[in-house]
């Protein structure tokens, strides 16, 4: 079992998590302010399983490594062209409706990708993976009914809708285009092959937009030229390192 | 198995930081122990935990609490292991967990899990309020002040309240 994938894994998750917790004391309403913080945490948590592993993964790959890789040095030490997320979790927040919108195409796709990882022959992905499963369950539920609340809501809030669904369809592509490394894993039994939940996403989200009174965008929207799985990112994933990783930069060690 | 009667015994004194009512045993979330004899001389305890929840911030202080309490009680060696799989589930509260959970304040989680796997906009089964018992009850959010709880109204009495939600 190679790092490549669990990599991958904990960037997905330890992203969306720092995007999501930058609303912690914004919410728009106390309850929801909780709520957004309390996917943050999820997700957090989730990556920290997902880096622990993938240092254990180095750590042995490598004859006596002089520093031996930690959870805390892969999220706080890696430059961004090494960060594996896909592009859709570091997009800005923006409005509610984007956050929101965000939220549920990753907790769909997610959803159908921990119910196949719980599969692997990888006994610490497949743990990992079905402890997650019940948090998303959870993500899912509530972006599900923010999506069909916002959409089918005000006309304000619906045409905010349409405006994030106007930012953000275009990478929901990416979720599904494999990587090598994610083909290599699939193939090996360890990873999981994307494609085998494609169809399920496209009618979890043809459901919720339908009940949201959404169109669905049907033209593929292919035109972005970045790969955020391979390390090509946007300029946002700089500005959150550039955040997240400031203290253990500057005062490298450090702990409180 | 003397010795493992005793750590369990001992470990029932420590209490979840967030919920400060429940042992980690009544929590569920110690999954095994085992004595051995260290080769620094004296008894040493294998103990495996799982989390509530992923990202749970009270499963580090749980671990340093675990260490200190053995410590006091004479173990001089102390491994912690974390396990994921089984996953825990509320179903693994205890029953005098979940009667001290109701006289805390907060809603225990019921045996079935339906929360869970509601339609979109419904609740789900009701949920009976900690304080006057109707069931006559709202959900305000599904996520509270910890990972493991929701937010309720009573339409009775009209408390809010923490529902311990199935997990
Ligand atoms: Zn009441």
């Amino acid at each position: 079992m190679n790092h490549q994938l669990a990599l991958h894994l904990a960037d997905n998750a330890l992203i969306l998590g720092h995007r999501n917790s930058e609303w912690t004391g914004h919410g728009p309403v106390l309850e929801q302010d909780i709520a957004i913080s309390n996917i943050a945490l999820d997700l957090i948590g989730q990556a920290r399983n997902f880096y622990q592993y993938a240092a254990q993964l180095i750590n042995q790959s490598t004859q006596q490594p002089n520093i031996p890789s930690t959870e805390d040095s892969l999220a706080y030490l890696r430059e961004s062209h090494e960060f594996k997320n896909c592009l859709l979790v570091e997009q800005p927040n923006g409005d509610w409706a984007k956050t929101i919108l965000r939220q549920f195409f990753f907790s769909a796709y997610q959803f159908y990708y921990y119910q196949e990882l719980q599969k692997s022959k990888d006994s610490t992905l497949a743990a990992i993976a079905e402890k997650s499963l019940k948090e998303v369950t959870y993500h899912l539920r509530w972006s599900s009914e923010w999506v069909i609340r916002l959409g089918d809501g005000t006309d304000e809030s619906r045409s905010r809708m349409l405006k994030a669904i106007d930012e953000l369809w275009m990478y929901t592509d990416e979720l599904f285009e494999n990587t090598s490394y994610e083909h290599k894993a699939a193939s090996e039994g360890f990873g999981v092959d994307i494609s085998l939940f494609k169809n399920d996403w496209d009618k979890k989200v043809k459901e919720v937009f339908e009940e949201a009174t959404l169109p669905i965008p049907t033209k593929e929207l292919n035109n972005v030229n970045w790969f955020g799985k391979e390390g090509k990112h946007s300029e946002h994933l700089g500005n959150i390192l550039a955040e997240m990783q400031f203290l253990q930069r500057a005062y490298p060690g450090c702990e409180w | 198995m003397k010795e493992n009667e005793k750590i369990w015994e001992i470990l029932e004194t420590v209490n979840d930081p967030e919920v400060p009512v429940l042992s980690i045993i009544d929590l569920g979330i110690v999954r095994g122990v085992d004595s051995f004899i260290s080769p620094l001389g004296g008894n040493g305890a294998n103990i495996s935990i799982t989390p509530t929840y992923s990202g749970c911030p009270a499963m580090d202080v749980i671990s340093m609490t675990i260490r200190m309490v053995l410590m006091e009680n004479g173990f001089k060696e102390i491994k912690i292991n974390t396990v994921l799989s089984p996953a825990w589930t509320t179903d693994w509260m205890s029953e005098a967990g979940k009667e001290k959970l109701k006289a805390f304040g907060i809603a225990p989680p019921t045996p079935k899990q339906q929360v869970c796997h509601t339609p979109l906009f419904h609740d789900g089964e009701a949920i009976q309020c900690p304080r006057c018992n109707s069931y006559h009850t709202k959900l305000i959010s599904q996520f509270g002040s910890t990972a493991c709880k929701a937010m309720y109204q009573c339409l009775d009495c009209q408390e809010p309240f923490d529902y311990f939600k199935c997990h």
